[in-house]
């Protein structure tokens, strides 16, 4: 396999804040997760070529390199010319036309229909040929983009928020099926969203952007498990987070809770704020570590969960059976010093 | 003994006027969709819907300033040609085409507005030309509601009055269109005459508007 490597450097004013991204990809599958509007799309936007950056390189190696974009030598390559593939939120397909035709129309003029067949075959799509894109279920319209996209055969795929217009059942779903679908394609490809299991699924590495800034790079595991600022801790779904004032090395008070814990970590003077995952608090005995009162608190049932908001605000998940309706909230709880999480502003 | 050339003349007329409008309106509209300047759009915007809004007799007095053979385009083709396109069939034409233009632009704007951005983007990521673009994407998805903009701009162009009497004026056999004959035969008394005519345009309209209506509810059913 032929070593690849997607080189993304780009500046781009816009009105309420500044761009500025860059990375590089050589294989795989890179996550983009951030709020919205914090210009995610707009950088997958500009690799495609749909949008211009002010200034910038965008440029794709594959044993030979092509620059997409080149603001210093004035380079921009049409969309047409890129060669890369994006998955719209809502599919972008065509409507006048019938799945066959939508699975066609990259191939150009001179194709003779063994590649539409082949991807119909592979999408699963047969019976559906002369359908029109209006006829099919949500998940036959993603498989119909998918097979379009890859018959015109892309070095990079771009994948722009591909669940978010949809009802959770459906989701749960197509993302299995992206999953498996994804297998056939060997290329680069970026997935930009705003939904934390998404980046968790989809992609080994992560950026992580606010108001158009890089905030956080790495793997994603490395990122979920210690997120370092208190931005990417809520990004990554840290349900629980509060100011801190630090007592000693290994103590603190959390002054929104109001309770003192001990962390496993040694506290460096940088830390403002803690992050406790929702899950991560049992039930304790009195005089266990981090034991704090689980007075005043409120539950709330879920199909396999408890929700239950705790007198001094914290939030506390615990797992339970479909068919168990009653909990009771225990007395003390505790948080294991090695789950709190150390955080910077 | 019906006189059939006013018949023939607003035919004439009407197909002619479609012809331009159709293409003319297309083109502006794509044009203005493409332009980022509100105010610019605003104004261009104002200009080309304005026949629509004055009355046909201020667009006709504007048009014979400018074709009149004094005006700045009449007197061109007056020294160039030795041609006056006051009171020539042509005239029809150019008053037709002037009214019923912003009909069509208007219909063909809207109707390209309708159609999802990212389709054309889509289109470009897939390595399609702007042209195909434009043809198998805009125009087709584009479709129902430019045909409708088309038959009413067409319908518009057969009925045109008013500027027509200004510009070409009621010239029989020439510039005498259905209407003009309508108003020429019941000011001279003969309602009958008149009634003839009337059926005629009544028939023609309604097959126009039957046809729109057609076009756009089967393309519509066809893709949902």
């Amino acid at each position: 396999m032929s070593s690849k490597l997607l080189k993304v450097d780009i500046h781009k004013k816009l009105k309420e804040f500044d761009l500025d991204v860059d990375f590089e990809l050589e294989k795989g599958c890179l996550g983009i997760l951030g709020p919205s509007g914090c210009g995610k799309s707009m950088t997958l936007k500009s690799i495609a070529g749909i949008v211009d950056p002010d200034k910038g390189i965008i440029s794709l190696d594959m044993g030979g390199e092509t620059t997409y974009f080149d603001s210093d030598n004035k380079v921009n390559m049409k969309p047409q010319k890129r060669n890369v593939g994006y998955l719209f939120q809502n599919y972008a397909l065509f409507p006048n036309m019938t799945v066959e035709e939508n699975v066609g129309i990259g191939l150009g003029k001179n194709h003779d229909g063994t590649k539409v067949t082949e991807m119909i075959k592979r999408f699963h799509l047969e019976g559906l040929e002369k359908r029109y894109p209006r006829q099919l279920s949500g998940g036959q319209q993603q498989r119909v983009a998918l097979a379009r996209i890859l018959a015109y055969g892309p070095d990079v795929l771009l994948l722009d928020e591909p669940f978010s217009a949809m009802d959770a059942i459906l989701k749960e779903q197509l993302r299995i099926e992206l999953v498996n679908l994804l297998r056939y394609f060997d290329g680069l490809s970026v997935l930009v969203t705003h939904d934390r299991d998404e980046a968790f699924q989809f992609c080994d590495e992560l950026i992580i952007l606010d108001q158009g800034k890089i905030i956080a790079k790495g793997k994603t595991y490395d990122l979920f498990e210690n997120p370092k600022k208190v931005k990417i801790a809520k990004l990554t779904g840290c349900k629980n987070i509060s100011k801190i004032e630090i007592i000693d090395d290994y103590h603190l008070k959390a002054l929104e809770w109001g309770i003192e814990l001990e962390v496993a970590e040694k506290i460096s003077s940088n830390i403002t704020h803690i992050g406790i995952r929702a899950h991560d608090f049992s039930p304790a005995q009195n005089d266990d570590v981090n034991v704090f009162s689980a007075a005043n608190s409120k539950k709330l049932e879920m199909p396999f969960e408890w929700e239950i908001t705790l007198g001094n605000g914290l939030w506390w998940k615990v797992e339970k059976q479909i068919r168990d309706h009653e909990f009771e909230i225990p007395e003390y709880l505790t948080v294991d010093p090695k789950n709190i999480i150390l955080l910077e502003d | 003994m019906v006189d059939w050339s006013p018949i023939f003349i607003s035919m004439k007329t009407a197909s002619l006027s479609i012809f331009i409008t159709f293409f003319v309106g297309l083109v502006v509209a794509w044009g203005l969709i493409k332009i980022k300047n509100d105010t610019t759009k605003i104004v261009l915007d104002g200009i080309f819907t304005l026949p629509i809004v004055l009355p046909p007799t201020v667009v006709g007095f504007f048009l014979l300033y400018i074709f009149g053979v004094r005006g700045p385009i009449g007197s061109f083709f007056v020294e160039f040609f030795a041609y006056k396109i006051a009171f020539s069939w042509p005239a029809t034409v150019i008053a037709a085409v002037v009214m019923s233009f912003p009909l069509m632009y208007r219909s063909a704007r809207g109707a390209f507005e309708q159609v999802d951005s990212n389709l054309l983007d889509a289109g470009r990521t897939l390595g399609m030309s702007e042209w195909n673009i434009f043809w198998k994407i805009l125009f087709a998805n584009a479709l129902p509601g430019i045909i409708s903009g088309g038959i009413l701009a067409f319908a518009r162009g057969l009925g045109e009055f008013g500027a027509t009497a200004m510009l070409a004026g009621n010239i029989a056999g020439q510039t005498r269109t259905l209407p003009m004959a309508v108003y020429s035969e019941v000011a001279a008394g003969n309602m009958g005459d008149a009634f003839n005519y009337v059926i005629f345009i009544v028939i023609i309209s309604f097959i126009a508007i039957f046809i729109m209506d057609y076009v756009t509810i089967r393309k519509e059913k066809q893709w949902r």
